[in-house]
């Protein structure tokens, strides 16, 4: 019993000093975010104040920014869900000697470095006109997830028996019908991790919009930010924490919510099964 | 009806899929095959002619070209081989003789983290780091002597930056892995009187090692193409000594305007990550 009581102490301890490491960078976001003369380093404000927020809640700095965000990423999450449903299915559902190498060269995709091939899709992106257009930079996008999507959905809809079909495919529904009306509906929190992951991953995206998108007033949040520095020469960085904060809320919200239902491992679905 | 239901038709809902995959994934990977192979330029009259293996030549023979796959293997061996491999699994080990609030808080911490994006992940550390920053306070504070991290070691920044940002993941699929033990078999162990650290590394660690296989790959590949966190940190400097492959590639590629250099990079760091994920999918003995 003491032995076990020391081994706790002991984990205890190691445990709160890395908290306390990993604290430390968010601890300066949240007190810089409110403090009207932050710096670079973690202080508690002499005074709590809203002014950073107040001043970057404009359309130029915020809404705008946050807005293509929403458009870019919101249009290529759907777009991904869309066809990683429609290509699961067949996938989970018929035998053929295509599925197996399919599914192996998805799962392949999955694990490509897909920084490396961004020149390439620049110079592509270049020559087809598509450059410099939410569209196409949203196709791309949609695109890059789209391998893992295709792999979590097949996983979920794996979980759904095949009975439940039979009986619609009787009644003599289409098999696009079947998956609307059957499949999907009873794999509802399913399809709900795979558009909010695939949204979370979107959402933080810097070097494909860096890369695809020129103008200004098109940028999303995640590049945007980089207005902060440079233009005047010093950085308001209370405005920057703000900033961060509300870009990053989002997604934090989005996280706690697929977290509580399928538990802290879903991401890792079933790519990452040892 | 039944008809439509037999052969290559039912097969009809892949089609988008495999259109977008083909177009913007195969089609780029492809070109890239082909530019790689070229002198192509972003300016000047220059066309695109074919030079056969001069920008892989040339690349070889490039100083600044090793330079960052030296530092591409630092920033993955420290980073995530050590860091992210080794914190994760501590974590998650702890964590199971720890009492619950403090499971909690530090999960919570770690999992927020991983969950932030990129960018806001780099600022962090960058303000961390800087001169000014908080980490010279720190030392300041225990009487140490500080510096200016990212103008010293900006590669071992950029290393704990990653730590800082993708431990969760590690420290996740370990939890999972754990979890997963019998607990008869450790007893069992411990019983027959083996200590903590004999336990470990006779029975856990042997348990586990198809879940450090599969992490570490993972965690490798991630680590290889990580862009944003050190262009946002430090840019690649001060001069070259943070410029890792992806950061080297964008350099040449934009900054120097030689895209048929750049995109015989990528191919090059293309190749090496195809070679881990198939090793990768070799360990996993996938079922499909």
């Amino acid at each position: 019993m003491r032995r076990t009581t020391r081994a706790r102490l002991a984990a205890n301890g190691a445990l709160l000093l890395t908290a306390a490491a990993f604290a430390i960078p968010l601890a300066w976001l949240l007190l810089a975010s409110v403090n009207a003369e932050a710096d670079l380093r973690v202080r508690i404000p002499s005074s709590v104040t809203a002014d950073n927020f107040d001043a970057v809640l404009t359309d130029e700095i915020t809404f705008t920014p946050m807005l293509n965000s929403l458009v870019l990423c919101g249009g290529a999450t759907l777009l991904t869900v869309v066809c990683a449903a429609l290509a699961a299915y067949p996938l989970s559902r018929h035998r053929s000697r295509w599925g197996r190498p399919y599914l192996l060269t998805i799962l392949f995709t999955t694990c490509l470095p897909i920084t490396a091939i961004m020149v390439p899709v620049y110079g592509l992106f270049v020559q087809v006109n598509l450059i410099d257009t939410m569209y196409g930079t949203g196709l791309f996008l949609a695109t890059s997830q789209l391998p893992f999507s295709i792999w979590l959905m097949k996983n979920f809809m794996d979980g759904v028996p095949v009975v439940l079909e039979e009986a619609a495919w009787t009644d003599g529904a289409s098999n696009l019908q079947t998956l609307a009306r059957v499949v999907l509906p009873l794999m509802g929190p399913g399809v709900t991790v795979v558009t909010i992951y695939t949204f979370i991953q979107l959402w933080g995206n810097f070097f494909v919009p860096f890369m695809l998108i020129l103008s200004p007033e098109q940028l999303p949040a995640s590049v945007s930010i980089f207005t902060f520095f440079g233009n005047y020469g010093s950085v308001i960085y209370g405005q920057l924490a703000a900033f961060s904060i509300l870009y990053s809320a989002p997604v934090l919200v989005l996280y706690v919510l697929i977290s509580r239902r399928l538990g802290g491992g879903f991401a890792l679905g079933g790519a990452v099964k040892g | 009806m039944s008809a439509k239901r037999t052969g290559l038709w039912r097969w009809a809902p892949i089609a988008p899929a495999t259109a977008l995959l083909l177009l913007f994934l195969a089609g780029p990977i492809g070109y890239c095959v082909w530019i790689a192979f070229t002198n192509t330029q972003l300016t000047g009259a220059s066309g695109s002619d074919f030079v056969g293996l001069d920008n892989f030549r040339r690349a070889f023979a490039d100083d600044n070209f090793r330079n960052a796959v030296r530092l591409t293997l630092v920033f993955t061996f420290i980073s995530a081989v050590i860091g992210q491999n080794t914190l994760g699994l501590a974590l998650a080990g702890l964590m199971r003789a720890a009492s619950r609030p403090v499971r909690t808080v530090t999960g919570t911490l770690v999992i927020t983290a991983w969950v932030l994006p990129e960018i806001v992940a780099a600022f962090l550390l960058y303000t961390f780091f800087r001169r000014e920053g908080t980490l010279n306070a720190l030392l300041d504070w225990l009487h140490l002597p500080g510096q200016n991290w990212l103008f010293t070691l900006p590669i071992l920044a950029v290393s704990f930056a990653n730590v800082w940002r993708g431990t969760a993941f590690s420290m996740l699929i370990y939890s999972a892995a754990l979890a997963e033990i019998p607990r008869d078999i450790t007893e069992a162990a411990e019983v027959d009187g083996a200590s903590g650290p004999r336990r470990v590394w006779h029975i856990t660690l042997p348990m586990i090692r198809r879940s450090i296989g599969t992490n570490l790959m993972l965690n490798t590949l991630s680590t290889l193409s990580v862009f944003g966190l050190i262009w946002a940190m430090t840019r690649g400097g001060p001069g070259n000594r943070s410029q890792t492959l992806p950061v080297f590639m964008y350099d040449q590629a934009f900054l120097k305007s030689l895209i048929g250099y750049g995109t015989a990079v990528a191919l090059l760091l293309l190749l090496v990550g195809s070679l881990f994920s198939i090793v990768y999918l070799r360990l996993m003995k996938v079922e499909v």
